[in-house]
């Protein structure tokens, strides 16, 4: 290994370089403009040569900051209440849908049953639906179909513990969303675990089994703990999807409801863009799955070949 | 050990329950419910019930729509170039850096940081950068003295080409990195030692045994390239004119905008057929070359 180091050409290294500053350089510009004053960014001449400030956050997360930031009199972007619900969304979808696709993909490999191919292709099909597909029919059946009638009990005990008017729906609630991104996030996770379940050596099941455990206890204490690797993967790549996903939610959420991405879009579509501030939102967004590729890079490479090359 | 815990016939449908509910409630019934819209006239504060029956009317008013077919057109020519032109870099790179170097696992991870952020967080960079005056791109221009470019103007499709290429060609190069390192080693030592050129061994070699996986590489890609909207969105909003309305975002627009949720639903039906296709397409033409390679091996095997 050490010989074959040798022999690389330094014009090697040129490229190299410039490949990871083409990869990264841009995130890490928005880093840096984060930091700036839009005057800073706006006359522009000193790239690195700058008073760098957290105002640009401050003012982003303004609602949920314990103190009030000095340069702002009104706090108009509710930036942290969003990263909030985001945050919820995320954690309840990324949870929701690693049990329940855990469990799915484990029958599909372990027990040979009527419908087993069905659902295996059905898996396949729908993953290559775009969201943009769903969006039509997510917003009309979330609004309109997914109710609770008012004049239920249920509907009744809803609206005069947290009013507002109209049969209570799904749309514009925290559950709302979440429902949509398990549901887009499972044939995923079901197609990658399936190919490190299949490596789970089945004597280790058959084993527990003789021991007396029921099929929950094998799955739980014996399954799960083999395949950590794979639930890492599978669990990076639905919270990104959860965490990053713009338009379905911007179709589901009302004025509480609403997400990080949301709040980005509407603020690069007004007339002015304050560009700090949005950098700062950007970079507050971008910060979670960052850590997540640096922290577990090895898992999501796995992950994604695991769900290109051995499906 | 009571019957509730122990194996049986039902264990199954036990662990698939969940999953299955879920699936049918939030994909294939809204799926369905799609269809059965794509048929009727249907405004947003309409339930389906009070929308009125049209039949055919609008498929037949989208296929004769010069609006619509010039975003079918943009959305075919952005995915296709997209993925040809991160197919021939993404798999250049991993030829060029599949060897025994130190700290290529952080070379990885760095490559993976563009597709793990959020595609909103990358449009807002690359609007930046091709920003008129603030932009990394025309200040760079201006630097070495040339003319300024209108990159989200008079080049809006290009540019929103550029920005998906610097995201998603690390996708295919660790795909295609991960098939190299994974080729059975005998066949490359082999070739070497008859004498192939390392050019020679990528032609003859490398390249048809990773075929297979670069085909499903090539396919996953092409149907991610057709779930992009938010990167456009944010970069140039569909515009200037069409330029960049690509069906995802002209979709979503006819259905808040122009509050037709019909013609949406039909719009969406469209982009699905077109998807179904080239699924199709993808994994016959898959099949058939995995025939023939086994036909190929077996009639080796009778010939010794």
């Amino acid at each position: 290994m050490a010989l074959e180091e040798k022999q690389q050409h330094p014009g090697f290294y040129a490229i190299l370089t410039m490949l990871i500053i083409m990869a990264v350089g841009p995130i890490l510009m928005m880093l840096i403009n984060s930091f700036k004053l839009d005057v800073d960014i706006i006359s522009g001449t000193s790239g690195l040569l700058f008073m760098p400030t957290i105002q640009n956050y401050e003012t982003a997360l303004c609602d949920i900051l314990p103190y009030e930031p000095e340069h702002l009199d009104f706090c108009a972007l509710k930036f942290g209440g969003a990263f909030i619900n985001s945050l919820i969304i995320a954690l309840v979808s990324t949870l929701l849908t690693l049990v329940i696709g855990c469990m799915a993909a484990y029958a599909l490999v372990r027990f040979r049953f009527m419908g087993r191919d069905t659902a295996s292709a059905t898996t396949l099909m729908v993953r290559m639906v775009p969201p943009a597909v769903l969006l039509v029919p997510v917003f009309g059946l979330w609004n309109n179909e997914f109710c609770i009638d008012k004049a239920s009990w249920l509907g009744s005990l809803i609206r005069d513990n947290f009013g507002g008017r109209g049969d209570v729906c799904l749309a514009g609630t925290h559950s709302g969303i979440i429902l949509i991104y398990v549901a887009m996030n499972l044939p995923f996770v079901i197609w990658i675990l399936q190919s490190f379940i299949v490596q789970v050596p089945r004597q280790l099941e058959e084993a527990a089994r003789m021991d007396g455990a029921g099929p929950f206890q094998v799955f739980f204490k014996v399954v799960l703990p083999l395949i950590k690797p794979g639930l890492a993967a599978a669990a990076i790549f639905t919270f990104r999807i959860a965490w990053n996903e713009y338009l379905l939610a911007s179709a589901l959420s009302d004025r509480d409801t609403k997400t990080v991405p949301i709040l980005i879009v509407n603020n690069m579509s007004e007339f002015n863009v304050e560009w700090g501030v949005i950098m700062a939102t950007g970079m507050l967004l971008a910060i979670p799955p960052i850590i997540f590729t640096l922290f577990a890079s090895r898992q999501i490479i796995t992950g994604m070949t695991a769900g290109a090359v051995k499906g | 050990m009571s019957t509730s815990t122990s194996f049986n016939r039902l264990t199954p449908y036990v662990f698939l329950a969940p999953a299955v509910v879920i699936m049918a409630l939030a994909l294939l019934y809204p799926l369905g419910y799609m269809i059965f819209g794509s048929f009727r006239e249907w405004d947003p504060s309409q339930a389906m019930g009070e929308s009125t029956y049209v039949g055919l009317k609008n498929y037949i008013t989208l296929w004769n729509d010069p609006n619509f077919r010039e975003s079918t057109f943009v959305t075919l020519k952005f995915a296709i170039s997209v993925v040809t032109v991160e197919m021939f870099i993404g798999v250049g790179l991993a030829l060029m850096l599949d060897r025994n170097l130190r700290g290529m696992s952080l070379l990885r991870t760095l490559f993976i940081l563009p597709m793990m952020i959020a595609p909103v967080v990358v449009g807002l960079i690359w609007r930046y950068m091709y920003h008129p005056t603030l932009g990394i791109f025309n200040r760079g221009l201006k630097g070495v003295g040339l003319e300024s470019v209108d990159w989200l103007g008079q080049h809006a499709l290009l540019s929103v080409i550029i920005a998906d290429i610097w995201q998603w060609t690390p996708f295919i190069f660790i795909l295609a990195l991960a098939a190299l390192q994974s080729l059975p080693r005998s066949a490359l030592e082999a070739s070497r030692i008859d004498g192939a050129t390392g050019w020679q061994q990528i032609i003859y070699i490398k390249l048809p045994l990773m075929m297979p996986v670069l085909i499903v590489t090539c396919l996953l890609r092409l149907i991610d390239a057709f779930k992009v909207l938010e990167v456009i969105l944010v970069m140039t909003e569909g515009g200037p004119g069409l330029s960049t309305e690509i069906l995802a975002l002209r979709i979503s627009r006819t259905a808040t905008e122009f509050r037709e949720l019909g013609v949406a639903a039909a719009m969406s039906n469209y982009l699905l057929m077109l998807l179904l296709f080239i699924t199709v397409l993808m994994l016959v033409y898959n099949r058939v070359m995995e025939h023939r390679a086994a036909r190929a091996s077996r009639m080796i095997e009778e010939s010794d």
